[in-house]
């Protein structure tokens, strides 16, 4: 077992009835590393996050945590903690009691246990709330309670199933700097769950796409944006067109559309629709062979008539070729 | 992150003045929906209650009815030894049944909220079941389970576990079988309601955050129950010191309850200031009781009730 691995799964799979939710993931995680499961619902993401929590049992395959099998462990002896996507602070104590519940149930001393609730506290911002009850708090602050809840008990891993998903965009943002920033702090390794892409991109040292229970394409942010393997990680991340040209099958970022009078337009296409999105210009083309492409440009194209031909091309080192799914 | 907190802040300020503002305007109209429900309490629950107190203070009258002079004689003869031996026995009766009630009843409850939809029916339905026919006949037929060569004898020495009849019928274990017996299901609703709102997640929380699976129902579940479960022990403790017709026909007359004396005290005795002075102590001490529970386990809601 190779001591940088803080966790590896092998060949994990899980069946709920007939339904195959994992079809055997592998996939190892550094120590430290911030790693996003990224996928739409229903990919099996979650469940992946309550195996490796022991809140649900593999069906096959193994887990280890820093070198130790820990597949058919209890919950309560991993070293391994869970930030909920309904948070899940216990509504009947107040916020000290919720972040000091894990070190009281390893009979840690009282006097330590308010030191490190008021650490964890000041870390998360919330100093001068300890009295409150959960139902007293904003969802940003019910957040924070729980992340400061999980990350009290120094876990090897910590995982986050969505965390952001109940806040609207403004907070959003903000927490996933803050996040970023808690992850940077602490050095403990966090698996984090998403169906938000940008998201994905903008906290993880490296995300795994899933899709049906398989893992797509596991690499840093970088990778899985200009170099996705499959068709599926292309049109995930980021939007790609994806063409096919013979047998083969390339993905074409929106962005790398070329229009009007750039050298790489060789193809003659028409307008079928524009609309803005957002300062974006959006535009879809149809090819002579009637296969569809949308670019976005920035406003700079804004005559383009629709229902009018243009001449359309890109870079060459802009198509990448992916696997089909 | 500070942003936020202010903006509530502002937020809820602002919400309470225009909270006050519409309350003002409305409470005429509030007042005036709710006024059925006074009125119906008022009519119903207050005015009797009064008139119970009342009661207790005044003499009985020579052939029926009362005398309007006041007097603590009522109050005093209670604390006669007769008196008070009953009421010691009709609370340590409550007290063994409600006991085992709690015992049988928390899990049935508990396990029915746990159970797939399918479950949850069947179980729901062999509580119901036993409401369809009147209380009254279902204890006749603990009479033939339990009297001399009862159906229960006939088993048991069918199986040869006894070999002479048991003589069960008109003992105090056939009054507790019969008090659990009728209010059981109360338990199992009230326990059942409080365990059908958990949000069991919770649960999940407390065993990712190292409690072992006893650890975390004792500190979350049974927690999160207690209201069901206190609203279910007031709910089976007060009825059993009062269900005279239960001691009366499994017991026979060797179990005395509060709740017989009042009543005999109202029928054959023709005393109602004494009847009203034994309830008012009954009433009293119960609810000490649920003030002392609740002090105890320090809930301040119980499961549909306040």
């Amino acid at each position: 077992m190779n001591n940088n691995y803080i966790l590896e799964l092998k060949g994990v799979r899980k069946a709920f009835g007939d339904t195959e939710v994992l079809k055997g993931i592998d996939l190892k995680i550094a120590k430290g590393e911030f790693i996003t499961l990224l996928g739409a619902s229903g990919c099996g993401k979650t469940t992946t996050l309550r195996i490796i929590a022991g809140l649900e049992t593999s069906d096959a395959g193994q887990i280890f945590l820093d070198g130790q099998d820990i597949t058919s462990l209890e919950p309560n002896k991993r070293s391994v903690n869970t930030v909920f996507q309904s948070y899940a602070l216990f509504p009947h104590m107040n916020v000290a009691d919720n972040i000091g519940y894990g070190l009281k149930l390893k009979r840690m001393p009282k006097d330590l246990i308010a030191k490190k609730v008021q650490e964890m506290l000041q870390l998360v911002q919330l100093s001068g709330y300890e009295k409150r009850m959960p139902e007293q708090l904003s969802g940003g602050q019910r957040q924070r309670v729980a992340i400061a809840r999980a990350v009290v008990n120094e876990p090897k891993v910590l995982l986050l199933d969505e965390p952001l998903g109940a806040l609207d965009l403004k907070l959003r943002r903000q927490m996933q700097l803050e996040l970023k920033r808690l992850q940077k702090q602490l050095g403990i390794t966090f698996i984090y769950i998403t169906h938000d892409q940008e998201e994905a991109i903008n906290m993880s040292d490296r995300i795994a796409v899933m899709n049906h229970g398989v893992l797509e394409q596991v690499g840093t942010p970088n990778e899985i944006y200009y170099q996705p393997r499959t068709s599926y990680v292309a049109g995930f991340v980021g939007n790609a067109n994806i063409l096919r040209c013979g047998g083969e099958f390339y993905a074409i970022r929106t962005e790398n559309i070329l229009m009007n009078g750039e050298p790489e337009c060789n193809r003659e296409a028409v307008v079928l629709e524009k609309s803005f999105a957002g300062g974006q210009l959006r535009i879809l083309f149809e090819l002579p062979d009637a296969q569809q492409l949308t670019a976005s440009r920035y406003g700079i194209d804004a005559d383009v008539q629709v229902g009018s031909r243009v001449m359309i091309g890109w870079k060459k080192e802009n198509a990448i070729p992916v696997a089909e799914e | 992150m500070m942003d936020e907190a202010c903006e509530n802040k502002a937020k809820c300020k602002e919400e309470k003045v225009k909270c006050c503002m519409r309350s003002r305007a409305k409470s005429r109209s509030n007042w005036m929906l709710l006024a059925p429900i006074y009125v119906f309490t008022i009519l119903f629950v207050g005015l009797p209650i009064l008139y119970m107190f009342l009661l207790s203070f005044l003499s009985r009258a020579k052939v029926w009815g009362v005398d309007f002079t006041f007097t603590l004689d009522n109050y005093k003869r209670i604390l006669e030894p007769m008196y008070i031996d009953m009421l010691r026995e009709s609370f340590q009766l409550a007290v063994l049944s409600t006991s085992i009630i709690t015992l049988l009843g928390y899990p049935y409850g508990y396990f029915m909220a746990r159970m797939n939809a399918v479950w949850k029916k069947r179980m729901m339905l062999l509580i119901m079941i036993p409401f369809w026919t009147s209380s009254l006949i279902r204890l006749y037929g603990w009479i033939i389970m339990f009297r001399s060569n009862g159906v229960l004898d006939k088993v048991l020495m069918g199986i040869g576990l006894t070999q002479k009849p048991l003589k069960l019928l008109y003992t105090y274990p056939a009054v507790v079988v019969g008090m659990v017996y009728a209010l059981l299901p109360f338990m199992i609703l009230s326990v059942y309601s409080s365990a059908e709102k958990m949000d069991w997640t919770l649960v999940e929380a407390s065993r990712d955050l190292g409690a072992s699976a006893f650890k975390a129902f004792w500190t979350v579940t049974f927690k999160l129950t207690l209201p069901g479960l206190l609203s279910g022990v007031v709910l089976t403790f007060i009825p059993s010191m009062g269900l005279f017709f239960i001691a009366d026909i499994l017991g026979g007359n060797k179990i005395v309850l509060v709740g017989s004396v009042i009543q005999e005290q109202l029928t054959k005795g023709r005393n109602l200031p004494f009847a009203a002075a034994l309830s008012a102590v009954l009433m009293v001490l119960t609810s000490l009781m649920i003030r002392l529970y609740r002090k105890v386990t320090r809930t301040t809601e119980l499961e549909g009730l306040v």
